[in-house]
Order: structure tokens, then sequence, then C-alpha cells
């Protein structure tokens, strides 16, 4: 609202660094429940959330395939020398499979997005206040929030989940290959070993963490920019910002979501 | 160019500024300004930089919040109406920005059609097209339709800006330094437009400028702004044949430098 966007452009009155960071905070839980008082409420930008789906997705796909990629061959050359001392190496596709989906696939596509999607919502949005076009749509009787913001969270909340599977996928492709050259395990034998022992739980807590990953890091990209101070330093500053909050924030939503969902699984 | 007439007082105010302020922390910008809009007349609004002119119109739109007094647009009082009532009146009012403000992720015509096909749902696709283009010729820049804000001049730029607040027809103009940094060329044309856009779509306008050229061919009554409120209001020749003592420096630099 302009009320709250012109809090932040006067200079903020001398409160010490405590007041600041709650300041901050209120800001920042403002600017969340902003974003579902206005996402699901008519007018969509539907166009503008297929656009920015597609965007994320196109962005972080070729990185996200090679890390993966190697991520899953990596993994499994290395377990191997542990396993075997038990003879065990039969375990590696379950084990790899079990790490990806788990862990790996969802931290591997959060902190890649954060890199990716993260700086380049909070780069665009931060010139785009910058250079007054977030003004421009206010006084065009448009509501930005709604077009830039509500667009991009939802775009990325919803396509966080597709990539961390593609991820879980292709790093399993990855350790498919190391297995095939080593143990020579057939694709059908590695899949269906590596897919043993994934329960629904797993599935579940894996969409759920990356949507929180996705959430995360769309609205700390699109605060940051949408606050970002005058001048193509505070461009650079909210890009920049967006991505260390970020990441900072899916590794502790990740220890949190992790501790919460060993609560299910005994 | 012969002076313009006088506004017509008798006229309804479409926007009505009394004891207006507005500061930032510490630093008080507008202290007690009034200035009233009359429907159908340019006004420029003449001011050192950072004498808060663009605070001005801001707070005119909504864009920022005046600290006190009293701020009538149109009927409505900007900074006690809802989010979504700013918007609809903010339909009524284009605002053209000082450094234009294009989307420069959009071609010129996306930019004039996105605040079209956003508040206009009852035009059709061809109606839009219309509507796109006739803004467009209006600027004179029917030529760049498929260009993107990067490929423009920074003249070109401020017409789009003007086109697109256009296109919604609006009742109000706040033009914020229509010319600043053009050519005297581009400048006399672009004043052109502010008068051609007064006569073609009745539009009671503010223009802010600090360019007397500007302000003598298209104010019909300029004021100007200076230790926070408006020290003089009057026509042209008021202000600046009197040798007043306040406008003075005004007129040298622009005439004599
Ligand atoms: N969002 C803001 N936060 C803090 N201070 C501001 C803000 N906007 C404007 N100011 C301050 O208010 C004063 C007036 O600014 P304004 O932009 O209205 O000047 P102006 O008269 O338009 O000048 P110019 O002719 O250079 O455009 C300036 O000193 C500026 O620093
Ligand atoms: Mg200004």
């Amino acid at each position: 609202m302009s009320l709250e966007q012109e809090k932040t452009a006067e200079t903020p009155k001398p409160v010490g660094k405590f007041g600041n960071l709650f300041i901050t905070l209120y800001n920042v839980f403002g600017f969340i429940g902003r974003f579902f008082r206005e996402a699901f409420l008519p007018p969509y930008e539907f166009k503008e959330l297929m656009r920015q789906c597609y965007e994320i997705g196109y962005r972080s796909a070729l990185l996200i395939s090679t890390t993966g990629f190697i991520t899953g061959l990596v993994f499994t050359k290395q377990s191997r020398p542990s396993l075997s001392e038990f003879g065990a190496t039969s375990w590696l596709p379950s084990l790899v499979g079990i790490a990806l989906l788990r862990t790996l696939a969802p931290l591997l596509t959060g902190l890649i997005a954060a890199g990716k999607v993260g700086s380049s919502i909070g780069a665009e949005l931060g010139s785009m206040k910058v250079s007054e076009q977030i003004d421009a749509m206010e006084v065009s009787a448009t509501n930005p929030f709604k077009f830039l913001v509500a667009t991009r969270v939802l775009a990325a909340t919803i396509t966080m989940p597709i990539l961390t599977f593609y991820t879980a996928m292709v790093g399993m492709l990855g350790a498919l290959l190391n297995v095939s050259v080593n143990e020579g395990t057939s694709a059908t034998t590695f899949f269906q070993s590596a897919l043993e022992n994934i329960t629904y739980l797993d599935i579940i807590a894996s969409t759920v963490k990356a949507i929180i990953f996705g959430f995360t890091i769309a609205i700390v990209g699109c605060y940051q920019g949408y606050h970002s101070s005058k001048g193509t330093e505070g461009v650079g500053k909210a890009a920049n910002s967006a991505v260390v909050t970020a990441m900072f924030l899916i590794f502790v939503e990740e220890v949190v979501c992790v501790q919460i969902f060993s609560l299910f699984n005994t | 160019m012969t002076a313009k007439d006088m506004t017509d007082f008798s006229a309804e105010k479409v926007i009505e500024i009394k004891a207006l302020n507005k500061a930032f922390g510490s630093y008080q910008v507008l202290e007690g300004a009034n200035l009233d809009l009359y429907k159908g007349e340019n006004l420029v609004v003449l001011g050192k930089s950072g004498t808060g002119k663009s605070v001005l119109i801001k707070i005119i739109v909504g864009l920022l919040r005046p600290d006190s007094g009293l701020v009538n647009v149109l009927g409505h009082k900007v900074d006690e109406i809802s989010y979504q009532e700013l918007l609809d009146l903010r339909l009524r009012i284009g605002f053209s920005f000082q450094n234009s403000a294009l989307y420069d992720s959009m071609t010129v015509r996306d930019n004039l059609e996105f605040p079209l096909v956003r508040n206009r749902k009852d035009l059709t696709k061809p109606e839009v097209n219309a509507l796109i283009e006739e803004m467009l010729d209006a600027v004179g820049l029917a030529q760049t339709i498929n260009q993107m804000p990067s490929e423009l001049s920074g003249g070109q730029r401020k017409r789009i800006g003007i086109a697109r607040t256009l296109i919604l027809k609006p009742e109000i103009m706040l033009y914020d330094e229509p010319t600043a940094g053009l050519d005297p060329i581009t400048s006399k044309e672009i004043n052109k437009l502010i008068n051609d856009v007064q006569e073609r779509y009745h539009t009671s306008a503010i223009v802010i400028t600090h360019d007397l050229t500007c302000a003598k061919e298209v104010g019909n009554r300029v004021a100007m702004l200076m230790e926070r409120r408006f020290e003089r209001q009057g026509s042209f020749e008021d202000i600046f044949n009197s040798g007043d003592q306040l406008a003075q420096p005004f007129y040298d630099y622009n005439f004599i430098q």
C-alpha cells in the first residue's frame, strides 16, 4: 500500500539496532500478510503467473540438471567405499534414492533457485522501484503488488516442487550411470531398489519443503526489491541480500522441517 | 507565441490544497502550502530543485501521505479514502514521471496496453488497438510501437510516458518536468503536446518545470513554490514583469544566461 511503501522510503527515526530489527520484522510480516490478502482475490494476473513459472523453470533448468546429475554421481561414488566394507554395495541405489529425495534434491534446488531466481527477482523489482516503474503502476490504477509480487511468489511456490522432483530424478540418473559402470546394475533393478524404501511421507515432506523454499525465495526477493533504496547501489544490495537471506532461511527451514517430519516417522 | 488566456476562476476546483504540511524526518518540505487547480487550466508550478514539487504531486496521487492539511482531488480527500477508492481516483488522473518510468521489460505497445486492459475490461481487442494507435498518433510516435523503451531517445520516452497516461483519458494531468534535459526543439514539441492535450481532451493540468519557456507557452497561470509554500501565484506576466524580488532570479537564469 502507498502508506507502507512510504514508511520505508523515508529516513527511519533513530531507534537503535533492536528497534530497527523490530521495524524490519514488522514490515516483513506486513508484506507476507499482504501477499495472503491479495494473491487470492481477483483480479488475477494469470498470464503473468504463467510467464513467471516459465521464467523460473527456464532460468534454473540447466544449472539444476548439471548439479543434480553431478551430485547423484559423486554421492554414489563417495558412498561406495563405506558400504563395500560391509559388502553392502547393493544398497547403494536405495541409499542414494533416500538421500536425494529426502534432503539433497530439496536443498540443492532451493539453494540454486535462491541464487538464480532470488537474485533476479531482487534485481528486477529493485530496478523497477528505483526507476519509479512501481510507482507508475500505482498511479495508473494498477495494483503493482498483485502484478509483481503475488505472481512471482505463487510461481516460485508452484514450480519449486516440480523442480525438486526433477533434480531428484536427474540425480538418480547420475547415480545410475555410476552403478551401472561399477556394478553393472540394470536401470530397472536400480530404480526398483532406489524407490523401494521411499515412503509417501518422504514425498510429502519433500513437497512441503520445496513449497516452503519456493515461497521463501520469492517473498524475500520481492521484499528486498520492493523496498530497495534509491540508486543503482540499492539494486545491487537488493539482489545480494535476497540471495543471502534466502539461503540462510532455507537452511533454518530445512532443520525445522527435518525435526517436525521426524515426529511423524516413528 | 502569444500569452495564453488567464484561468477561468469561476470554473470548479478540481484540486484543492489547503495548509499542506509534509516533512521527511526533521526536514520540512512543505509547510502551510495552499494551491487550487481550476477545471480546464494548465497551472505551471515553478520552483528550485529540491523544493518539493515532485513531493507535491506525489501527495496528490496518494504516492506519499501528507502530514496534515487538506488535499481534495476531484471531491475526494486522498489521504482518507481506502486503497481501492484511491486506485479508482487514480484512473481519473494522469501522472507523467520526471524520468518517464516506462516499463523497460515491455514494448511501447505493451506499456500503453498495460493500464488499459487492466482498467477497461469493457473494451474489445480492436478497440484497445485503436486507442493505442490514437495515443501514439497524438504524441507523434506511431512508428515506435514495437520498440523497447531502451531503444528510444529521452524525448521519445517522455512522450510515450505521456501517451501511456493519456490512454485512460484522465481528467487531470500531472506533468513532472516534461521538458527537463531536452533540447529546445524537442521541448517546444512537448509544450505543444501539452497544449494539444488540454484542448483535445479538456484536461486540467499541473505542469512542474524549471523551464520558463515552457511555463510561458503552456501555463494559463503560474505558481512559485519557495520557502515551503506557494509564495506567488498569477499570470506569467504578473510574476515576471513586475520586478518581483523573489521571482527575478528565475527569470534571469532562464533568459539572461
Ligand atoms: N521518499 C523520500 N524520502 C525522503 N526524502 C524525500 C523523499 N522524496 C523527496 N524527499 C526530499 O524532499 C525534498 C523535495 O524533493 P522533490 O523531489 O519534491 O524535489 P523537486 O522540487 O521535485 O526537485 P527537482 O526539481 O530536482 O525534481 C528533497 O530534499 C528530497 O530529498
Ligand atoms: Mg522533482
